[in-house]
């Protein structure tokens, strides 16, 4: 298997979305600035979107761009603008004694774990059967019909609840924006 | 042929590393928020890669459902942050101890 050739382009494709994700990722966590963060989390979303396009997930490479790297990050900078906590964080001051270095170790053995779960399973273990009742993924306008048919069907109840869930994030971010404006006018009348 | 899908789920389990690492290390409470879509990303991730290997949508519509609950979350989460900001003017996590024993 590995010494199959691949296409070029896929694999051009690969080391471009593994590239942008993983100095995103790594600029998230190394940048003390919460803004130059936020810019980085855009870098290492974008990132995804392009593996997303690679495998045939074009409805949702649009959806990242939108939701994540559109609305998501921009509600980052929002909040960090908002409140001026863009100063720097002291990185180089451990709070706690060999923080880092429990946490570097209890990273190292979850992607070991799962990097050698990945090597040792088959890929497809009980996969034959999903894949041959499954219809085969389709690209471009087909995806998003292929999705939309799924989602309004298979998984209808579980959209409609997404529907409440949003409801209820509107209606609880208000409500956490709002409270402390009355209690200030309260206390200012009394 | 198209990349095998051992590599992508290998820079998923990288992406899940690194954003668990950044949620147990910084204690700015925004920059956990960042880390934990990081970690969300990758898990993302690896349903695509699924859904492809497997050539079943539903890993898509999964995908689906997961970046709307991440909105709802971070939504929350940022209020909650702004509210907890403007009664200890700081995002540090490591100031949060009023309900310590």
């Amino acid at each position: 298997m590995i010494a199959t050739a691949y296409a070029i382009p896929d694999v051009l494709v690969f080391l471009t979305s593994a590239l942008l994700i993983l100095v995103g990722a790594v600029g998230v966590l190394a940048m003390r600035n919460p803004v130059h963060s936020a810019l980085s989390l855009i870098l290492a979303l974008f990132g995804v979107a392009v593996a997303f396009v690679a495998q045939s997930a074009d409805f949702l490479a649009a959806v990242q761009i939108i939701v994540y790297a559109g609305a998501i990050v921009v509600l980052f900078l929002f909040v960090i603008m908002f409140l001026g906590v863009d100063r720097r964080e002291t990185v180089r001051v451990e709070p706690l004694v060999g923080q880092r270095v429990f946490a570097g170790v209890g990273v190292l053995i979850t992607v070991a774990g799962l990097i050698a779960l990945f090597a040792r399973s088959h890929w497809v273990t009980g996969a034959i059967a999903v894949s041959s009742s499954g219809q085969a993924l389709q690209t471009g306008s087909k995806n998003v019909t292929q999705i939309g048919t799924a989602v309004f069907t298979t998984y209808l109840f579980a959209f409609e609840a997404t529907a409440a869930l949003l409801i209820v994030a509107v209606v609880g971010a208000v409500l956490l924006a709002r409270r402390e404006r009355a209690a200030d006018a309260e206390g200012s009348q009394s | 042929m198209n990349v095998p899908a051992a590599w992508y789920l290998v820079l998923a389990a990288l992406l899940f590393g690194i954003g668990a690492f950044g949620v147990m290390t910084r204690r700015s409470a925004l920059i956990m928020f960042m880390c934990l879509e990081l970690m969300l990303n990758a898990v993302n991730l690896t349903f695509v890669t699924f859904s492809r290997t497997l050539s079943d949508i539903g890993g898509q519509a999964a995908v689906f459902f997961v970046m709307v609950v991440a909105a709802a979350e971070v939504t929350v989460g940022l209020g909650i942050v702004v509210s907890v900001f403007r009664r200890r003017s700081s995002t540090s996590v490591d100031e949060l101890s009023e309900m310590k024993g």
